[in-house]
């Protein structure tokens, strides 16, 4: 039944000729020119598309993240009682804006919040389940060409501020963005010149590349589990994605529907949020946070999904509590929905409102907390092989741990007054984003890599990336705390010249550089492997999730025959290590464990 | 011995800025709990990650058993004791808070106004000011008011922080516990909190913590412009504080919106009609109460109005400034504009308070001025009763009242 799926004993997985294939076909040979691409149904195919457009918007977010730490190494202070001065360091400031707001925009609406879910939910999630595709993938490619439309308007965004600094020209719909990715009123309704329409509404096509994802893997999900795939045999990045999906469904309309106002207001001058039209600007933040706090854990389930794979696999033990984790998917769903008031502590709504959001915020912590120490407890008496994605598993843990630890500061109330807009918010956040889910992201990469591409990549160039990274954040958000708490704001390009902020400014810039060359060297290894790496088996890791059970890359249904019945996920049992490093299932051991539930 | 630990518990530290406010010790207090409990969690979780990870490290040709899948105990443990441990954070955050909402009776007011890209102050009794000067141990209430988009008004050592909303009046009050430096000679920092467009990180301001004596001096200073000032001094801060500045300069040539005022007293000036005149003590006057009715050539129409808002005496301030920056004018003939004390106390011979600097004596040490919006125009003080500007110096002026009652002596600081 599933032994011919099964990779073979002491050798390199042969892929396996069926449904009328080349032998050594695969999902990248499949259907040959770029047609065949653009108009693939196959999510595989389409999980690479996004991957090549979603790291070229990292990568993009990225340059605009070293340009403004570099600005900020010594930022142009002019005497405010010299008009003149002012006058030309005002231009550096505007520069310092733009840079600002879209280094947020591009990451968190190009890059941070489909990276997971449309990289590797895509990829993954159809053959974890045993599926040969999602439940509906000419959905499937619309929602990437919502990314790609969405897109091209942030893309006619930068073109306009690039045109504008450097020739002048003033395209329609004005020039660059500076109103924070945040895009507050009134700033950005009636007096920023950015290009404000244009990129909300890039940001409002975005979205409904969210809402379809989301809407495709909830019905995969629901309908498409084979019989015997029961929901407690689902692998935790499927709880994790399901979770992500439900959000994404729910809350991306609200932000849909928040621009369009926003650009009735700006274009139309229907008055909502200008309280010069007869608006409300507090009205506007309540909006724009309903979608965007749930946003943020659009941002990190699907991490945490990864996260639970990893540690397991590489532990080689069963997660541990994993009733736990998956419930506390579904709760931090349910419940970042009723925190968002939190972002508008000081905005002057009322104290009753303030007590009710910070109750609740402390209550999203908990499953949280819950996590962390189920992934701790799963290394206990594991057989831990250290690599590179196990490297990034063990970082989002101590990295997630500070950044979830430092929201209980932000969410006391009395606190939060002192912290709130100032550089240790930037901190938090970024400890989340970036320590925990681009962390996240990376390890899921390298783990993924050699299914999806069919070659290995270097370990020893990955781990050495891993430790410069590691050492780069740290170094570039921990001062931030320290002179977030001694009140240096946030948003600032400029700030007054004392040690305390200066040197934690340098430290964090210098920080940035260590970091960027530690991605640029993760960036170097993967684009190395495809041309020089060693083929990868079917199973280089000896998880036991279906994926593996495939030749790497796998073929375009999928699986050579039959989907293989899962079992339990976690279960390691059976597979044993060959000497190059790949794995291969002894059955008969698989058979004697088979039944052993941990659940 | 408790005073000076508390004492020292103001000081700043690692993290935090010294506590200057009633609040501040709550915020710090929960601030530090937190933190080691932080402190406390991540190196547990960083512990168990190292040590399991180097304890059970693979080891070629060693196999495992299998250890437990799940624990409901364990799971119970770590769900309850975290949720025992925020409420408390919650309870002290919301306690803290409340303390913060609640004013106490009769507090000072002070209305704040927050704009593209500067802060204005307006106390009772009629002080505009671009300086926030407070006494210490009184609450005082700031209403906050924004003339265009989000600002916030954030004072660290403070710990207070209140977005300031156009369309509405937001309200926070504070009681300062500690002088500012150097005796309530040096200022605090205010920024500026919610990102408001290109100078927002230069929208910052100062606050001067005095005791209640300074503070009624430098009140006193400050509601009447002329005090301890000679008229060019008086000149030159109208030119920084009512928006002057924002579109002239003081350099030679350089224009930012208008024609830069060096040089300018008694030069010729060439009118958009062709006409040529001295920029004499008419021609500044008329520029300022009727901007429209001669048009320098070269510049457009835009300079507003300040009819109303500045009087003979004043104008008169405001020549001798540009008559001191002028190379036109000899500078043996600007004795009498340079004379202090021409306000209606006694020349500052008598009695200047040693270590006071209210700041509001012309010098650029007073921070944050007008680089707002071109144009920007500058309410005339509402008098207080008595106070008129532009009488002759009365031969016993009234004093302006802060409206605050003395303190009581206080025991020993907190």
């Amino acid at each position: 039944m599933s032994a011919t799926a099964l990779p073979f004993p002491a050798d390199h997985s042969q892929p396996h000729a069926g449904h009328g294939h080349a032998p050594g076909g695969n999902y990248l040979t499949h259907g040959k020119g770029v047609m065949s691409w653009l108009f693939t149904l196959d999510h595989k195919r389409i999980a690479i598309m996004y991957m090549i457009a979603i790291l070229a918007s990292f990568f993009i977010g990225g340059v605009f993240a070293i340009l403004l730490r570099t600005l900020l190494w010594a930022p142009p202070v002019a005497d405010p009682n010299n008009a003149m001065a002012m006058r030309a360091a005002t231009a550096a400031y505007q520069f310092y804006n733009h840079v600002f707001t879209l280094h947020g925009a591009v990451m968190v609406f190009m890059f941070i919040i489909p990276a997971v879910p449309a990289i590797m939910g895509n990829f993954v999630l159809p053959m974890q389940l045993g599926a040969k595709d999602v439940a509906f993938p000419r959905l499937n490619l619309l929602s990437f060409y919502c990314w790609l439309g969405g897109a091209l308007f942030f893309v006619y965004v930068l073109i306009s501020g690039v045109l504008h600094s450097a020739f002048g020209t003033n395209l329609p719909g004005g020039f660059g963005l500076d109103t924070g990715w945040t895009f507050y009123t009134p700033y950005s309704t009636a007096k920023s010149a950015g290009a404000v329409i244009p990129a909300t509404l890039g940001a409002f096509i975005l979205g409904f590349s969210s809402i379809l994802t989301g809407l495709n893997f909830i019905a995969t999900i629901h309908m498409l589990r084979p019989k015997g795939m029961t929901w407690f045999r689902m692998p935790l990045f499927l709880w994790a994605t399901y979770s992500t999906s439900v959000i994404q469904v729910l809350a991306t309309p609200v932000l849909a529907i928040t621009l369009l106002l926003l650009i009735a207001e700006r274009a139309l001058g229907v008055g909502i949020f200008d309280p010069a039209l007869g608006g409300d600007p507090v009205l506007y933040q309540h909006f724009f946070w309903f979608y965007s706090h749930p946003a943020v854990y659009i941002m990190v389930l699907p991490a945490m999904g990864v996260i639970s794979e990893l540690i397991a696999v590489f532990s080689r033990r069963h997660i541990f509590g994993y009733n736990f984790i998956a419930f506390s998917s579904i709760a931090i769903a349910l419940l970042s929905f009723i925190v968002w008031g939190h972002h508008m502590f000081v905005s002057g709504q009322s104290t009753l409102a303030n007590a009710i959001f910070s109750l609740l915020t402390f209550s999203v912590a908990i499953p949280s907390a819950i996590k962390v120490f189920n992934w701790a407890s799963t290394l206990y008496k594991g057989d831990i092989r250290l690599k590179t994605p196990m490297l990034y598993a063990l970082g989002f843990v101590m990295l997630f741990t500070i950044g979830g630890l430092t929201g209980l500061f932000l969410g006391a109330l009395s606190v939060d007054v002192h912290l709130t807009d100032t550089y240790f918010v930037v901190a938090h956040f970024h400890y989340v984003m970036m320590g925990s889910t681009l962390f996240a992201f990376l390890g899921g990469m390298y783990y993924w890599w050699p299914k999806m591409f069919g070659k290995m990549y270097s370990e020893y160039v990955g781990r050495i990336a891993f430790v410069i990274i590691f050492v780069g954040f740290n170094l570039t958000f921990f001062p931030q705390f320290v002179m977030g708490s001694h009140g240096m704001p946030r948003r600032y390009a400029s700030y007054p010249d004392r040690p305390m902020f200066v040197t934690n400014h340098r430290l964090s810039t210098s920080g940035a550089y260590i970091m960027a060359s530690g991605l640029v060297l993760v960036a170097f290894n993967w684009v190395h492997s495809l041309r020089r790496g060693r083929r990868a088996p079917a199973n280089p890791w000896g998880a036991n999730t279906l994926e593996w059970r495939t030749p790497s890359p796998p073929p375009h249904d999928n699986f050579p025959g039959p989907a293989p019945v899962a079992d339990d996920p976690y279960d390691f049992h059976g597979w044993k290590e060959n000497p190059d490093g790949s794995w291969y299932l002894d059955e008969a051991e698989k058979k004697k464990y088979a039944d052993s539930s941990h659940h | 011995m408790l005073t000076a630990y508390l004492a020292q518990a103001n000081d700043p530290t690692f993290w935090l800025p010294k506590q200057a406010s009633t609040v501040s010790d709550n915020v710090d207090g929960l601030f530090t709990f937190v933190y080691w409990l932080s402190v406390f969690f991540f190196l547990v979780i960083t512990a168990m990650v190292v040590y399991f990870t180097l304890k059970y490290r693979h080891r070629p040709g060693q196999t495992r058993e299998s250890a437990a899948g799940h624990s409901t105990a364990l799971e119970l443990t770590w769900t309850i004791i975290p949720t025992l441990l925020v409420l408390p954070i919650f309870y002290y955050g919301f306690r803290g808070f409340m303390d913060m909402q609640v004013e106490p009776p009769n507090p000072y007011e002070i209305n704040v106004i927050g704009k593209m890209w500067s802060w204005t102050y307006e106390y009772p009794g009629g002080v505009i000011t671009d300086e926030l000067h407070i006494p210490k141990d009184v609450p005082v209430r700031f209403v906050l008011r924004s003339d265009d988009v989000l600002h916030s008004f954030f004072i660290p050592e403070f710990r207070t922080k209140k977005d300031v909303v156009p369309g509405r009046y937001n309200r926070y009050w504070v009681k300062a516990t500690q002088l500012s430096p150097e005796g309530g000679t040096k200022p605090w920092d205010i920024f500026c909190a919610e990102y408001c467009g290109d100078n927002h990180s230069t929208m910052l301001s100062k606050v001067w913590v005095h005791e209640k004596p300074e503070f009624d001096a430098w009140f006193k200073k400050a509601s009447d412009p002329y005090i301890g000032r000679s008229l060019i001094q008086v000149g030159e801060t109208f030119y920084k504080q009512r928006g002057c500045a924002t579109c002239h300069s003081t350099e030679k040539d350089a224009v930012i919106q208008g024609p830069s005022f060096r040089n300018l007293f008694g030069s010729q000036v060439e009118m958009t009609d062709g006409t040529k005149l001295t920029a004499d003590e008419n021609y500044i006057r008329e520029s300022v109460l009727y901007p429209q009715a001669k048009i320098h050539k070269g510049f457009g129409a835009v300079m507003p109005s300040f009819l109303g808002q500045f009087t003979d005496r004043d104008i008169d301030a405001i020549n001798w400034f540009l008559k001191s920056i002028s190379d036109k004018y000899p500078k043996e003939n600007l004795g009498p504009g340079g004379v202090i004390g021409t306000g209606s106390e006694p020349p500052a011979g008598g009695k200047p308070t040693p270590n006071l600097q209210p700041g509001a004596q012309g010098s650029p040490a007073g921070g944050g001025a007008s680089t707002g919006t071109g144009g920007a125009v500058t309410r005339p003080a509402t008098t207080a009763p008595g106070a008129k500007p532009g009488t002759a110096a009365p031969a016993t002026p009234p004093k302006p009242s802060t409206g605050i009652p003395d303190p009581a002596p206080t025991p020993a600081p907190k």
